[in-house]
């Protein structure tokens, strides 16, 4: 042991698999201390984070700053719309004016893909991206691919599928990324329309079929339809998705095996997944919510690390 | 790199028994005490301390958890060396327990000082005793000394004490290594 090879989590493209790994062994550390009576360590108490989101969210932004209150750091949050961006600021002056008062490290969440590599060139402070745009969201996949090894056993050689909108989801692209470096095999499922021309150039298949889809794999990842990103129509009507591509208990029960159910959330029932396999026992959607914790410590406290 | 034995196996275990009666001493029959071995070095003399207890001196059970405490270093950035966790697992609850600290070897004192703190995560302990084998005097950095010792060493700056145990390093033994 072992660092982090990088000196900010942008994306899970630029991570390596022992990268990976070192991340879930620190975490493994970190979820037996969040289920302590005092779920916290003083590791951080001299470092200061800034949460910036500029695009809303509620889980991801939550889940990150227990996480950091759980190591001890001093914790600021800005979102967009009480700020100065919406008085013609820059996303540079924006930043450069909250490191003058002494942030170490930077949770950036935005809608442009990108907005984090532009940060972490241009600003002297960790970075961590919390997503932006329809590019990345490493630490979703990081608590993805986490929660798969947790009921699995390993991620190596398992059947995953991620069935939906994979166009405009970040969490598809990252879930990609560290599904193929810790050896899982990945298939895609959705309407042809929203999904990414050439994407097998990533090393994964498609199938437009949900039913074959799901006797194939060992894991699935079921996306949420992202209206607000959406332009134009994708498919004919929000029931026809559902009828085609919404999980059911029916399609649970036709299975002579056991798969887990995963969702990052925002859930909407009766779309992608009906209530009955949101609330179901192969269903780990909570489970990766309290991961989501342990892992945003592992990376917070392995960037942190590197701080000198 | 020179290295002088310090105890060999026979004196460990003389000093591990010694150590056990001295325990029974103050804790009679380990009611209300939980034995702590500090991760990664002190869970082995721990776990040889309570085989003791419970084979030799006919204690019923004594509870051991094993405690990490490298969330709670004062090093964290300051020091070369990455700090790698290990196991914590502490199934007891500590509240109103005499706990016993359990380590290998004392030196700046500033382990034990994090364990203080990690320890009470899981609850307000009554008392906290501190028991190792090697005690090396005059390097300590805070006012921390032991109840119990197996050994007390005079060891310079630059000399380090190496203890083995047979089920991880394939002996038991003490060294002293000039580096």
């Amino acid at each position: 042991m072992k660092e982090l090879s990088v000196s900010h989590l942008l994306g899970i493209k630029y991570l390596t698999t022992e990268d990976i790994e070192l991340i879930f062994e620190t975490a493994d550390h970190f979820k037996e201390v969040i289920n302590r009576p005092i779920k916290k360590v003083p590791s951080l108490r001299d470092i200061t984070i800034a949460n910036l989101f500029f695009e809303n969210s509620t889980r991801t932004r939550l889940s990150f700053e227990l996480a950091e209150k759980r190591l001890s750091a001093d914790v600021v949050n800005f979102s967009a719309a009480s700020s100065s961006v919406k008085k013609g600021e820059t996303l540079i002056d924006t930043v450069n004016n909250i490191l003058a008062m002494k942030v170490d490290m930077v949770v950036m969440r935005h809608p442009n893909p990108g907005a984090a590599i532009f940060l972490s060139k241009h600003v002297n402070a960790r970075i961590v991206n919390a997503g932006d745009g329809a590019h990345e969201h490493p630490t979703q996949a990081l608590l993805d691919a986490y929660s798969i090894r947790e009921s699995l056993g390993s991620v190596a050689g398992k059947k995953v599928a991620i069935v939906g909108d994979i166009l405009h989801s970040r969490v598809a692209l990252s879930n990609i990324f560290a599904l193929k470096k810790l050896g899982a095999e990945v298939k895609l499922c959705g309407p042809k329309t929203l999904i990414p021309k050439h994407i097998e150039s990533l090393g994964v298949s498609y199938e437009p079929s949900l039913e074959k889809t799901i006797q194939w794999c060992d894991a699935v990842n079921m996306l949420r339809v992202q209206n607000e990103r959406m332009s134009m129509s994708y498919f004919p009507t929000t029931r026809e998705y559902a009828q085609q591509y919404g999980l059911t208990l029916d399609h649970l029960k036709a299975l002579d095996k056991q798969i887990i159910v995963m969702h990052p959330g925002p859930i909407n029932r009766g779309v992608e997944i009906t209530s009955a396999v949101a609330d179901h026992p192969q269903a780990i959607i909570l489970d990766q919510v309290q991961n989501g914790v342990a892992i945003r410590m592992a990376v917070i406290y392995l960037l942190a690390a590197k701080i000198k | 790199m020179s290295q002088k034995v310090l105890l060999n196996a026979t004196e460990i275990q003389i000093a591990l028994h010694r150590l056990a009666c001295q325990l029974i001493e103050n804790h009679i029959n380990f009611e209300h005490t939980v034995l702590v071995g500090l991760q990664p070095r002190g869970v082995y003399l721990a776990e040889r301390i309570k085989a003791l207890l419970v084979d030799e001196y006919g204690i019923k059970d004594v509870p051991l958890g094993y405690l990490d405490i490298t969330f709670f270093r004062d090093d964290f950035r300051r020091s070369e060396k990455p700090l790698e966790a290990n196991r914590t697992q502490i199934d007891f609850i500590v509240e109103g327990k005499k706990v016993v600290f359990i380590d290998d070897v004392l030196f700046t004192g500033r382990s034990i000082r994090s364990a203080l703190t990690a320890i009470q995560s899981f609850g307000r302990p009554e008392e906290i005793e501190l028991l190792v084998l090697i005690d090396r005097r005059f390097s300590r950095h805070l006012p921390i000394q032991p109840d119990y010792r197996g050994r007390q060493v005079d060891a310079i700056n630059g000399e380090k004490v190496l203890v083995r145990w047979e089920e991880k390093d394939g002996e038991d033994a003490v060294y002293l290594v000039e580096q």
